[in-house]
Formats: C-alpha cells, structure tokens, sequence
C-alpha cells in the first residue's frame, strides 16, 4: 500500500511540473515571436485569437495533425528514435530542479552531476538525426552540433566548478541556501565571469542564435531536422524550448539565488515574505528567457571556426585562470567556505 | 518482490541485449549507439548498488564526451556493411567456447565470495559521511593525492603528443590571427580617391 502511495506522489509531482511546462514551452514560443516583432517593428502573430495568444495551440495542433514522413534510405529505427533521445534527457533533467523551497521532485545529494550529465545526452539526438536522415543537409548541421556541443560542455562544467567552490555541495538546494543574505551574497558577484561564461556556453549548447549553425536555415536548410516533420519535428522543437528554459532557470539558480528574495536582508523584507519563493525564481528564469529571445533578434550568426575559437581559446583558459583565482581567495578567506 | 530487484532485472536484461547488438550488428554506426545504450544501462546498474558518483561520472565521460567523439569518427567513415562471411561461421564455435569459460569462471568466482552475502561494501563505506561522492573526493584529495596527479600528468601528456604528432605546420594553410584582424583601423582599408574628373 504504502508504495502505491509511494508511486502516485511522485506520478502526481511529476505532472505537476511537466503540463506546466509544456503550456510555458508553448507560450515562449508565442513571446519570442512577438518581442523579436516588437524589437523589428512588427506586430508579430495577430489572427488567432486576441493579438494572437491561441496562436501556440493552432501551431500544436497542426504539428499534431501533419504527416511524419520517413525519407526512403533513412534508418528507420534511429531516425524515430532521435526525437525521443533529444526530450527525455531534457524531461528528466526538471526531477532535480528546485522550483521552491519546499517542492522538488526529488532531492538527491549528487544534482549538480546529475544535470551535467543528463544535458550531455542531448546532443545523441542532434547527431544521431542527422546521420539517420541520410541527407547531406542534415549531416552537416549534425557534424557541426556535435563538435560546438563538446567544446562548450566543458566550459560550462568548469564555470559550474566554481559554483561548487563556493556552495561546498552537489546538492541544489543547499547550493541556493549557501548563497542566503543579500542580493550581494548571490553568487553573481565573486564568479562574475563565470556566470557569463555559463550563460554564453548554455546558449551554445541550446543551439540558439548566435551560435545556432547546426540549424543554419540560410546555409544548410534547416540543419540536423531538415528531413523531419510533424510530431518528429515538434519533439525536437520542444526540447530546444525546454534546454533553453532550462539553461535560464539553471542560471538563476546557480548565480542568482534561486528561489531566495531579492530583499532578503532589507528592511522591507519582512513585508514581502508572503511572496512565495517560486515567484522570485520565475521572475529570474524569465529575465534570463528574455535575454535568449533577445540576443536572437540582435546578434548574427558566428562563422562556425570562430566558435570554436571562443569556446577553446577564450573560455576555457578564463574559467582556468577565475577558478585559481576563487581557490586563493577561499585559502585567504576573503570567501567564505 | 522489492522494486530493486525489478528494476535490477530489467536493466541487466537490456545491458546484455544491447552488449550482444555491439558484437552482432553490422553497422558500425549501430554498434556504437548501442554500445552508448550499455554504457547507460551499466550506469543505472551501479547507481542500484549506491555508487552514485561513478554511476554519473560514467554517463558523464563515456556516454557524453567519449562515444560522441567515437560516433562522430563512424559516422565519417564511408561504411561498408559487413556481410556475415564464411569466417564468422569457422570462428562461432571456438568464440562459444570462449564465452562459456569466461563466464563459468566468472559465476563461480562470485558464487563462492558473494553467496548469502546481503551486504552491500557501496553503502557501507563511512569515512566523512555517507555520500558515495564526499567520500571519493576527501580520498582522492588526500591518501591518493599523487596518484591522481599523476593520473592528471599522464592525460596532460597524452592530449600534447596526440597535438604534436598530428600538427603540421604547412606554409599552405590559411589561417586567421584574431588579434591581427582586431587592430585594423580604418586607415588600413579605407583608401579617399579624389581628383578622378580630370
């Protein structure tokens, strides 16, 4: 009995974060096209619905109804199977997120690794997509994903490193308690550079513009899904929304306190503690999401060896020499431990 | 029946499946996938016996950086499926043979260490505290300290001499010097012709 409880909780806490965050994948799309409009003097989707907000669900519906089609020479059981590696990786990584103080799917001593390793496995879907549609668009856009996603997977590791540093733990939620106090205690300020190191290389690894030459849709089509459609399609679509609000809502809580208020050591503090901690975390996660959409419909494309430049040459000796440089001042004391 | 050994099951099933996939299909590039899906499969195992560290350190290394560079390799590489030839037939019995020793050894071996034993030396291990992933980290940072710096020099040495033995500088290549490109000024470029309606 006591496991049949045991199991609906954690079947009911997992609804609880995945339908949410289908409906939030939905309407990011719906808002990156409409501030990239507003940002290039368009009004961006208006027929469906009041200024268009039904306009996500009509696309569902119609990636929903569309055919899946199969090019002749492709390898049928992987090219089905790569959608699938491509979402449940970024499903799976939302099990260790604490979205409050209170609710997490599960607290385990190890999350940080955990995260590390499970945004690795999505670049199985990029390659393996493009290799199985059996088309030279595709396997461009793949060869291209796999060599960026390496590269920018180990800066991101080392500026999470620092993190580590500081908090003394694995464990996210205690990483959010080690930065309590002020807005200054947050771990933004003594790992500046890393934090932009870490957002740069999410975007990188999210495969967003600037850095999106896997999908390249002026030089290669449309990259590694060129040869998908309808559900297949969408799968990818929604993991790509999912790692990037992902990467956001990892930001906020590695270098900016999570869940913790941002008054947290005024005077006025005591007057906001009715604000539950999820609200803070949100308010984060979506400045982060706006930045995305933001460097989107400002920035053009990188030449793909100057990506592998930046993340090789620059990144990677940065995050080297900041990681010495937190080490001397935890050994001086200038940093708590 | 508990859920661990349910899930113990399964997962030990899938491993063995997909280790005779990586041995018996014919394209390479199916072998390595499913040789990433082992890795996977023998993470979850090691993750049931509670050495969570090097359960996702496993997924992290070789499912996540070595395998993707393994496939990337294959995927380049003009594949010829290999047919099953005459060989494959000679040299079944002898591998059936070989496969049925290695693992009779195997089986005896754990059957007279392991038999009745319901303890589990993962879970027991106690030096700083419970976590699998402190205790590793506190031994390898002070009663291994040399050889894990050792273990770091040999890997240094191993990306150098992979560079060296593979960089050639060839008077060729064309290659762009950032620094060079940022300094340009307009003076460089920009060349104000005057005086052509003569």
């Amino acid at each position: 009995m006591e496991t049949v409880f045991y199991i609906a909780k954690t079947l009911l806490s997992i609804l609880i974060v995945v339908v949410p965050l289908f409906l939030i994948v939905a309407y990011v799309t719906y808002s990156e096209r409409k501030i990239i409009g507003f940002m290039q003097s368009r009004m961006g989707p208006m027929r469906v619905g009041p200024s268009g907000l039904l306009q996500p669900i009509a696309d569902v519906l119609k990636l929903v109804s569309k055919e899946i089609i199969i090019p002749t020479n492709a390898n049928k059981g992987i090219f089905l199977t790569a959608p699938m590696l491509m979402l449940v990786p970024s499903l799976m990584v939302w099990s260790v997120i604490p979205l409050s103080e209170y609710f997490i799917i599960s607290n385990i001593n190890a999350g940080l690794l955990f995260i590390l390793a499970l945004t690795s496995l999505s670049v199985y879907g990029v390659i393996l997509a493009g290799w199985a549609s059996n088309s030279k668009y595709a396997f461009l856009g793949s060869m291209r994903s796999a060599a960026q996603i390496i590269a920018y997977e180990i800066a991101m590791g080392f500026a999470l490193v620092g993190v580590l540093m500081l908090s003394g733990s694995l464990n996210l939620q205690n990483i959010i308690y080690a930065q309590s106090g002020n807005i200054l205690s947050w771990f933004w300020l003594p790992l500046f550079p890393l934090f932009l190191i870490y957002f740069i290389a999410g975007v990188a690894e999210t495969n967003r513009a600037p850095f999106d030459v896997s999908e390249g849709e002026s030089e290669i089509v449309a990259g590694f899904h060129v040869e998908y459609s309808g559900m297949a399609f969408a799968m990818f679509f929604l993991a790509e929304y999912m790692n990037l609000i992902l990467i956001s809502i990892l930001c906020s809580i590695m270098f900016f306190g999570g869940w913790l208020s941002p008054f947290q050591g005024t005077p006025i503090d005591s007057y906001l503690a009715f604000i539950p901690g999820f609200f803070w975390l949100a308010l984060k996660t979506l400045i982060f999401i706006f930045i995305f959409l933001w460097l989107r419909a400002t920035l053009p494309r990188y030449r793909y060896d100057q990506i592998m430049r930046l993340g090789w040459k620059v990144f990677l000796p940065i995050t080297f020499f900041w990681l010495t440089i937190i080490g001397i001042m935890i050994y001086l004391e200038y940093l708590p431990l | 029946m508990n859920i661990e050994l349910i899930t113990f099951f399964i997962f030990s099933f899938l491993l063995i499946f997909t280790c005779l996939k990586v041995v018996t299909s014919s394209n390479p590039v199916l072998s390595a996938v499913n040789l990433v899906f082992s890795f996977f499969l023998s993470a979850v195992l090691w993750l049931l016996l509670g050495a969570e560290f090097l359960s996702i350190i496993l997924i992290l290394v070789y499912v996540g950086a070595v395998m993707v560079l393994f496939l990337f390799v294959v995927m380049m590489l003009d594949i010829n499926i290999a047919k099953k030839s005459a060989a494959y037939i000679n040299y079944l019995p002898l591998g059936i043979g070989i496969f049925i020793a290695f693992n009779a050894i195997i089986i005896f071996f754990f059957i007279n260490t392991f038999e009745n034993i319901d303890y589990n030396a993962v879970k027991n291990i106690e030096i700083i505290s419970k976590s699998n992933t402190e205790n590793l980290g506190y031994l390898l940072f002070t009663k291994y300290l040399v050889e894990f710096e050792i273990a770091g020099l040999i890997l240094l040495l191993g990306i150098i001499s992979a560079i060296v033995l593979t960089y050639k500088k060839n008077p060729k290549n064309k290659y762009q010097n950032p620094t060079k490109q940022i300094s340009v000024t307009k003076k460089d470029r920009l060349k104000v012709i005057t005086g052509l309606k003569e």
